[in-house]
């Protein structure tokens, strides 16, 4: 069934209009971006549309009980709530640094989830 | 109580006073020292572990954390002293900064220049006056935040959020991953506060409504939040009562605005701009008070942090001018004007010479939502150019260049007025 | 139990009852005081214009007449002795154009007749002098002199303290549930924690003060709760006040007051509505409009700008209006201190000496102590002192040099001592009470994670059990990722 969608471009500021002609998965016509990206952008978000998805992971033994993590790269939107899940499983062991791994591969996206900050011991007063 | 003697005392340890500080040192000052209120510096970006920041600054697109971390970074490999959990209670117009800590007790630091960045606080229920009662649940958008991302704790389940500006899109959509039911995002005005991005990404993604033209009239449950009633409101901003609803929630968010913290700046007899909030400063960000610098949120509430890193990078350039003995003012002195559909401009004056100087970046922010603007820069009535944009948000903030070259081919102006008109039918 | 006979149980931590304890805590007697909230002063007195009136208001030939005046001049000494927040500014009732300006005579004529020292009629001219910001509007004013502004919630926590120095014993959440009677005597309380047994009962309970009449049978007494709203602002505002303001009032109502309060807010309010349920604290917004549309009629510069908080408190009125203040007629040993609305501040200590004084003709022997602790001493008040006084006390004990609430500057020792203190405080808002953490600008914004987490160590609690006020008022309801598993579509 031939459908039209407008989606307003988050990849740069500008914030262009872009509408998509398609036929389900299939993508006819698109129009109104101002660049490639914009394209992309759109035609994503009608047929598979992806996040990064920043959360935090539990901590033992840190100077915070959480530290900020974020997925490497985006992952399928409709997963998001399975990998809150899968993330919230885990409690990892301070010391951490920034970008290192906590889980590999989540749900098989072939994204990471990585520490965002440096997150020293707990240091005992 | 200890007296000590500094260069700059930077107050406020956020990405504001982290840029400036690094600044002022690699300007040749290196007897500077950042007294920070928390625990660990970074201001509010460790809690905010979502990412959009850096587009600007870094090219890259980072978390709060992240942006936050390089700023630190920069701080400890210089080996700029740092004073964590240390309150700043008071500073003077003759640059007498008196702050406590555990550790030290009570201290009188004497500064050659002081860089205010100490940021805002959020507006809360209590000033809104919303009807009902103070039960628990009710809290900022800044607060859960605190809560949820550095202490680990969920305020509730079932969530309203009062205003859509950007904190309470991000809540929404951080309450919705930990579990939360977020039943609705409220926003009183008919457009939305926050960048079309997070609409996108933190609302339409987990289908939480947004409902423009709307408020919370009512705060019910004794001990605990049980119910909000949300109304519509009219053009005018009043609420039309038929179109009220009792909504279950346990939890109201208010994301409804952000105050400049400007008492010790008050307290220094630093004049404040009522538009903004924050000090009237020249384009060095140095305020009406000699060797008293601003910068950040304390000056203006930003949008983005790249804008604010830009800032504070000029004001500790300046600073360390002023420390150095190279700060000159030129004998004219020009007032920087918000003109039409412009809420306000910073800085509101231009008055130093600056010979290696090739812009000013003029920040603004539109009054009201505009599609494909002009925005116009006039100096004495004259017009000097003007930039294109395909519409103007107040949500968003403005930055154009003030180019060097044009000041200087200026030689008698007085007043630099800024207007941004909509274009005629296009 | 501690005890398993106390010679006196008072129901009820407000004023009234504080006030009782801490006048009962001077003779030879064990007493106990019951609160069914984690804290003391959380019901009307928390809630009020902080008034200590001058006495010309109230009817003498009602209780309320004869003890306001006596209660004004008794709290003089009292906020000494026990460190409590006081102001003595005074009070004006002002006259505007178009006012009926012999209701200021009446007053006059009222306030000698209750011994109110003072009084005089002012003009414009002194009005104007003294209230620079006033309407100009304004004709002619009732000066009180004797009038003043105090920290009610202070007033009855000081004396709750100073009660249990000199040997009172206070339970928290503890409500009273029954009275046991035998024979026509009081024989003690059946509680939520048990039985305490006692030959006689102050029934202090407030808003619910007919329901506990009501369990030893005496039926006249009955609470019909009035609600008052309120704004109060920020320290920084569009100008100063100076003294409690009045304006004349009509047959429908007291109007409302202007009036700066001891903490440096400026408080605007109430209004005067029945309610159906002891339990409707809620803001409206119709009595919030009479209160700034009432407040403005006075000062027309003002603005809702600084405002920081809306909140409205219950009056305990009784239908006859007045103090209910006697002695049960059906059974021995219980006294009644009920309908203590206006000025029931003001007249808390001459109230506290009636208690003592029916008590006494009821058969309780009172017998003076020996050694009173008559003292309190001054807590530590950062937010009012110097900073030479913060460095001294931070030399002292390093916990005060850490600040934990911003606005209000107040430290970690402060708010520990309040957590540990004589009646300890257990809840964020029995905490904001006592060391004013969270009551300033931010609300709680920046210092409440913070103040939950110290409450949390000092009790040994987990942060999701530390409450706001009273039960299912917690700060925090879940620990993270404890909901995970419940978002969107169930699994």
């Amino acid at each position: 069934m031939l459908e039209k969608q407008t989606i307003t471009c988050v990849a740069c500021p500008k914030g262009c209009e872009v509408t998509v002609e398609h036929d389900g998965d299939e993508i006819i016509d698109i129009m109104g971006n101002a660049c490639p990206q914009g394209a992309d952008y759109a035609k994503e978000e009608i047929v598979a549309k992806t996040r990064i998805l920043p959360t935090t992971v539990r901590v033992k033994n840190g100077a915070l009980p959480l530290c900020p993590v974020k997925t490497t790269k985006q992952i399928p939107l409709e997963l998001m709530d399975k990998a809150m899940a899968k993330i919230g499983e885990k409690e990892i062991e301070a010391p951490l640094k920034m970008g290192q791994i906590i889980i590999e591969n989540l749900l098989d996206t072939e994204a990471n989830v990585v520490a965002t900050r440096d997150l020293p011991k707990k240091i005992n007063a | 109580m200890i007296k000590i003697e500094k260069d700059v005392v930077v107050i406020g340890g956020g990405p504001a006073g982290l840029a400036a500080a690094a600044k002022v040192y690699d300007n040749g000052v290196k007897d500077v020292v950042i007294l920070e209120r928390d625990f660990e510096l970074g201001g509010i970006l460790p809690q905010c572990i979502h990412n959009g920041f850096g587009l600007h600054h870094f090219g890259e697109e980072l978390t709060g954390p992240e942006y936050s971390q390089r700023f630190e970074n920069d701080v400890e490999e210089r080996d700029i002293e740092v004073k964590l959990n240390t309150m700043v209670l008071d500073v003077t117009a003759d640059k007498k900064v008196f702050a406590m800590n555990k550790d030290q007790g009570a201290m009188e630091i004497q500064a050659k220049a002081v860089i205010l960045a100490m940021g805002c606080r959020e507006r809360t229920a209590g000033a809104l006056g919303i009807p009902g009662t103070r039960p628990a649940g009710v809290l900022t958008a800044g607060t859960a935040q605190r809560f949820t991302n550095i202490e680990g704790y969920v305020p509730g389940e079932k969530v309203v959020i009062l205003g859509s500006g950007d904190i309470g899109l991000i809540m929404a959509r951080r309450m919705r991953l930990e579990g939360a039911d977020v039943k609705a995002v409220c926003e009183i005005l008919p457009y939305t506060g926050g960048l079309t991005r997070n609409v996108v990404q933190c609302l339409e993604d987990y289908d939480i409504p947004l409902k423009l033209n709307h408020t919370v009239t009512k705060i019910i449950g004794n001990d605990r939040l049980e119910a909000v009633e949300i109304t519509e409101v009219d053009e005018n901003m009043k609420p039309i009562p038929e179109t009220s609803e009792i909504v279950e929630a346990d939890t109201l968010l208010l994301s409804v605005g952000l105050i400049p913290e400007n008492e010790l700046s008050k307290k220094a007899e630093v004049a404040l701009d009522d538009r903004t909030g924050g000090p009237v400063v020249n384009e060095g960000r140095e305020t009406n008070v000699d060797g008293i610098f601003a910068c950040g949120n304390v000056l203006h509430v930003h949008d983005l942090v790249d804008w604010v890193t830009e800032e504070s990078q000029i004001a500790g350039d300046w600073a360390a001018k002023y420390i150095n003995d190279d700060y000159k003012r030129s004998e004219k002195k020009i007032d920087v004007k918000a003109g039409e559909n412009v809420s306000y401009v910073i800085p509101q004056s231009i008055e130093l010479e600056a010979e290696d100087r090739k812009r000013i970046p003029l920040y603004m922010r539109v009054s009201t939502p505009l599609t494909a603007i002009d925005i116009e820069l006039y100096a004495d009535g004259e017009k000097l150019y003007s930039f294109s944009e395909p519409f103007g948000k107040p949500g968003e903030m403005i930055s154009v260049p003030l180019a060097q070259k044009t000041l200087n081919d200026l030689d008698e102006v007085s007043e630099i007025r800024v207007d941004i008109i909509e274009k005629e039918g296009e | 139990m501690s005890k398993n006979k106390y010679d006196v149980i008072i129901v009820g931590g407000g004023i009234s009852g504080c006030a009782v304890a801490w006048k009962l805590s001077r003779y030879n007697l064990d007493v106990l005081l019951l609160e069914k909230d984690p804290d003391v002063a959380t019901g009307t007195t928390k809630a009020n214009t902080a008034i200590i009136h001058a006495g010309y208001n109230a009817d003498p030939n009602k209780q309320k007449g004869r003890l306001n005046t006596k209660g004004n001049v008794q709290i003089k000494d009292i906020v000494k002795d026990l460190s409590v927040p006081f102001e003595e500014i005074g009070s004006l009732v002002v006259g505007m154009e178009g006012d009926d300006l012999s209701v200021l005579d009446e007053l006059l004529e009222k306030g000698k007749k209750n011994g109110v020292e003072g009084l005089e009629i002012v003009d414009r001219e002194w009005i104007i002098e003294n209230e620079p910001h006033i309407n100009r509007d304004v004709k002619a004013a009732l000066w009180a002199p004797t009038a003043g502004i105090i920290t009610p919630w202070e007033f009855a926590l000081a004396m709750a303290e100073n009660a249990v120095a000199n040997g009172v014993e206070v339970k928290l959440e503890t409500e009273v549930l029954d009275v046991y009677t035998e024979a026509d005597k009081v024989k003690g309380v059946k509680t939520n924690q048990g039985d305490f047994a006692a030959d006689y009962v102050v029934n202090a309970a407030g808003l619910y003060a007919d329901e506990v009449a009501k369990m030893v049978g005496v039926e006249k007494i009955d609470i019909h709760p009035r609600k008052g709203e309120y704004y109060i602002y920020d320290h920084a505002k569009d100008f100063e006040i100076n003294h409690v303001l009045f304006p004349i009032p009509t047959k429908i109502s007291k109007g409302i007051v202007c009036t700066p309060t001891v903490e440096h807010n400026l408080l605007i309010g109430p209004t005067s509505d029945f309610v159906d349920s002891k339990e409707d604290l809620a803001t409206t917004t119709e009595g919030l409009n009479k209160v700034f549309n009432g407040a403005q009629k006075m000062f027309p510069e003002l603005t809702l700008k600084d405002s920081i908080r809306v909140f409205a408190g219950l009056r305990a009125a009784d239908t006859t209006e007045d103090f209910v203040i006697e002695a049960a007629e059906n059974v021995h040993g219980f006294i009644n201190v009920a309908g203590i609305q206006s000025p029931g501040l003001s007249s808390a200590p001459a109230i506290a000496d009636l208690a003592a004084e029916l008590l006494s003709e009821q058969g309780l022997e009172l017998k003076e102590k020996k050694n009173v602790i008559e003292k309190r001493e001054e807590p530590a008040r950062f937010y009012e002192i110097s900073n030479e006084e913060r460095a001294a006390y931070a030399e002292e004990d390093k916990e005060y040099g850490q600040i934990i609430c911003r606005c209000e500057t107040v430290s970690l020792k402060e708010i520990k001592d309040a957590i540990n203190g004589p009646i300890p405080a257990r809840t964020v808002n029995a905490v904001k009470r006592r060391t004013r953490a969270g009551a300033g600008r931010c609300q709680g914004g920046f210092c409440g994670p913070r103040v939950t987490q110290i409450i949390a160590d000092e009790l040994g609690i987990k942060p999701t059990e530390v409450r706001l006020e009273k039960d299912n008022s917690n700060i925090v309801e879940h620990k993270i990722k404890g909901l995970l598993g419940s978002q969107g579509d169930a699994e």
